[in-house]
């Protein structure tokens, strides 16, 4: 997993609220076998027209926003299936980071392991930073998961909460299925307790 | 989203379940948490064994995980003959291949006990109370019907699983969502997970998990139980659970993988102490009365879009905030009006059957409206049974032959339209009453407009037409 430090790019505003991840990208997509590949189809039933072509009103079709690496998104970002698809789509088209008042549950975990930051700020930071995308390519925002900011273009800085655990993980692109191996004693202790105390398991 | 602490006063049932399989708690409050049931479908765990194959790692408790293929199998009897779509046969290839490589339990597409992931866990004994059951799917919260901590994951979750038999978590807090005294008549488990939702919104769940009581909990069935929690997902909590009681432990027992003898006692025993105390704990709670619950059916294209089937379309300006522009999008969408009367909206497909209505009980409710009588002209329909067991149940009930009267296919066990992925789909603008638990854009084929209810409203508006109070055609008072 890659890691993320810090990241200055460019955010496309979605200010729809329940993006979900069949939005994010829809289920023919899923009949993959690989990781990789997705971006193309990020957001697909949006970006283009039944014909294959592309939309020119869909966010991430207009020029000033192809190269986006940030969404600044409505609320409850991510909802609906589990499918990791929806990251690995967002990042195979680039994008590292969504910022939203609030994420569902599975894609936010999602995201981590993928070197994807979600950050969740309240509305009015939200608010402003989706104007703040709306006025195109200017709007390049820097995001710091060290210092847990996130600074506009104006330069005011938004600060952000962040699990230490997982931006430790971030910071250093660390594995946790590593992590947890290294566990193993512990789980092996548990497996023989239960062994005895509930065999039926 | 820091949860409620362990502490050793009065705790939830969900406090329970969570502390009996902490393997390690780290300052910080992030456990290493036991899984006891890992189950595994095709499309969500060819990465997470690719993973595997990549780093020389094993499945660690092959025997605890039981794999088989729902997604993207074909619903139709041809199917024996293999999948016409080249991508999703390779995917149920690689889902053979890693059951046999990593020696994991395995109901393949043919075999009379495959079915819908979350339908075959509990008909098998799989799922037992006070587990931890983990899928990498959303719906995994149906399996809390039985008193499990259960939910979805994502791939690189499974492939920690796999790998270790453990998930990383922290805490959720606890919510309590109390349905007090009975529901009337028509009105079923689909319109009490429905309601909830529409009442605390798609978001209203995230980072709790839910655990749903009361007397009109109580007095469902199993099936009914796991149409609730399967839903807990579209309310944005990780899992929903239920106190298992006499009924939880009458169905489990006797199941294929279900403790037999003194195994059964002891678990028994164990078992009986899963109820959250008095005193506990409650992060939120709401109440609401059985009595104020109507079949229901949704609007838009969010699961949160529910209203009485009596009421009026709604408009974009009856909402707030970004809701405003999801509306209009949704509306939009569906092809409605404002104030147009929902029982005015016409269907072109019905589709009964995924994890949340896929059951025996709910293809005997739907038959039960549908028995004598037939789709309206130009309706088509489709049943689809949520296992092969489900379906030969119904064959040998003759429900089968209800549905065909009807003018209903009968299909092969699967997900089918419930998402699209196999060729059962609806054409752009086809509009769909379904017992699924999705109504997203596109979810059932592009351009597809999905109403979600429950099978006996599904099967009132195959026979009218359009959507229906299913009371109306009620001659006797439908048991649900
Ligand atoms: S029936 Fe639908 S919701 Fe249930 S597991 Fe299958 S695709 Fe998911």
């Amino acid at each position: 997993m890659d890691k993320f430090t810090t990241l200055t790019g460019i955010a496309a505003p979605m200010p729809l609220v329940n993006i979900d991840t069949d939005m994010i990208i829809p289920k023919q997509f899923l009949k993959t076998i690989h990781r990789s590949g997705l971006g193309k189809n990020l957001f697909d039933e949006m970006r283009y027209f039944p014909d294959g072509t592309e939309n020119p009103a869909f966010v991430l079709n207009k020029p000033a926003y192809r190269d986006a690496q940030i969404i600044v998104a409505g609320d409850n970002f991510g909802c609906g299936s589990s499918r990791e698809h929806a990251p690995w789509a967002l990042l195979d088209y680039g994008i590292r980071c969504v910022i939203s008042t609030s994420f569902a549950d599975i894609f936010y975990n999602n995201c981590f392991k993928n070197g994807i930051l979600p950050i969740v700020l309240p509305p009015d930071a939200v608010e402003a930073l989706m104007k703040d995308a709306e006025n195109g390519a200017n709007a390049r925002l820097t995001v710091d998961l060290e210092s847990q900011t996130v600074t506009g273009a104006d330069g005011t800085a938004y600060p952000f909460e962040m699990d230490p655990h997982r931006k430790h993980c971030l910071l250093n692109g660390l594995d946790d299925i590593g992590l947890t191996m290294e566990k193993a004693p512990a789980i092996e202790a548990y497996e023989a307790r239960i062994a005895q105390s509930q065999p039926w398991v | 989203m820091t949860g409620t602490p362990t502490h050793s006063g009065p705790r939830t049932l969900y406090d329970k379940i969570f502390d009996a399989h902490v393997v390690d708690r780290q300052p910080d409050g992030t456990c290493l948490l036991y899984i006891d049931r890992h189950l595994v479908h095709e499309v969500t765990s060819p990465q997470a064994f690719e993973g595997l194959r990549m780093s020389g790692r094993k499945v660690r408790r092959p025997d605890q995980t039981i794999a088989v293929p729902d997604h993207n199998v074909p619903t139709t009897p041809d199917r024996v003959v293999g999948i016409e779509n080249p991508e999703g046969r390779i995917q149920v290839a690689e889902l053979d291949r890693n059951a046999r490589d990593f020696g994991v339990n395995y109901y393949p597409m043919n075999d009379i006990r495959q079915g819908i992931v979350h339908i075959v866990g509990p008909e098998q004994g799989w799922t037992l109370p006070g587990m931890t059951v983990v899928c990498g799917d959303s719906h995994t919260a149906t399996h809390g019907a039985f008193g499990a901590l259960a939910h979805g994951i994502g791939t690189s979750e499974v492939e920690h699983v796999l790998a270790t038999q453990t998930l990383i978590q922290k805490k959720s807090k606890n919510m309590k969502v109390e349905i007090t005294g009975k529901l009337r008549p028509g009105v079923t488990a689909k319109d009490i997970t429905l309601s909830i939702i529409g009442h605390t919104g798609t978001a209203g769940g995230t980072g709790y998990v839910i655990e749903y009581c009361g007397q009109a909990i109580r007095d469902l069935s199993m099936e009914g139980r796991m149409t609730v929690c399967n839903m807990a997902i579209e309310g944005g909590a990780r899992a929903g659970l239920i106190a298992p009681d006499e009924k939880t432990f009458e169905y489990v027992k006797g199941r294929p993988h279900a403790p037999k003898g003194a195994a059964w006692e002891a678990a028994l025993a164990w078992w009986k102490t899963l109820f959250s105390d008095e005193g506990a704990h409650w992060d939120k709670v709401v109440t609401i009365r059985g009595e104020d619950i109507e079949p229901v059916v949704t609007w838009g294209t969010s699961p949160e879009d529910v209203l009485p089937i009596g009421a009026t379309v709604p408009a974009p300006q009856d909402f707030g905030g970004g809701k405003v522009e999801a509306a209009r999008r949704s509306l939009d969408y569906m092809g409605l009006k404002p104030g147009m009367k929902l029982t005015d909206i016409k269907v072109d497909a019905v589709f009964i059957g995924s994890c949340t209505n896929g059951r025996i009980e709910d293809l005997r409710a739907a038959a039960e409206v549908l028995r004598g009588k037939h789709l309206a002209p130009g309706v088509r329909g489709m049943v689809v049974p949520g296992s092969g067991l489900v379906r030969m149940q119904a064959e040998e009930e003759g429900l089968d032959r209800i549905f065909t009267d009807a003018g209903f296919e009968w299909r092969l066990a699967g997900c089918s339209m419930c998402l699209g992925m196999n060729p059962d789909q609806l054409a752009p603008g086809e509009r769909c009453a379904a017992t699924s638990n999705r109504n997203f854009e596109g979810r059932m084929g592009r351009g597809g407009r999905t109403h979600l209810m429950s099978p006996v409203m599904a099967a009132a508006a195959a026979v009218t037409g359009h959507l229906t109070d299913v009371r109306e055609l009620m001659a006797a008072p439908v048991d649900a």
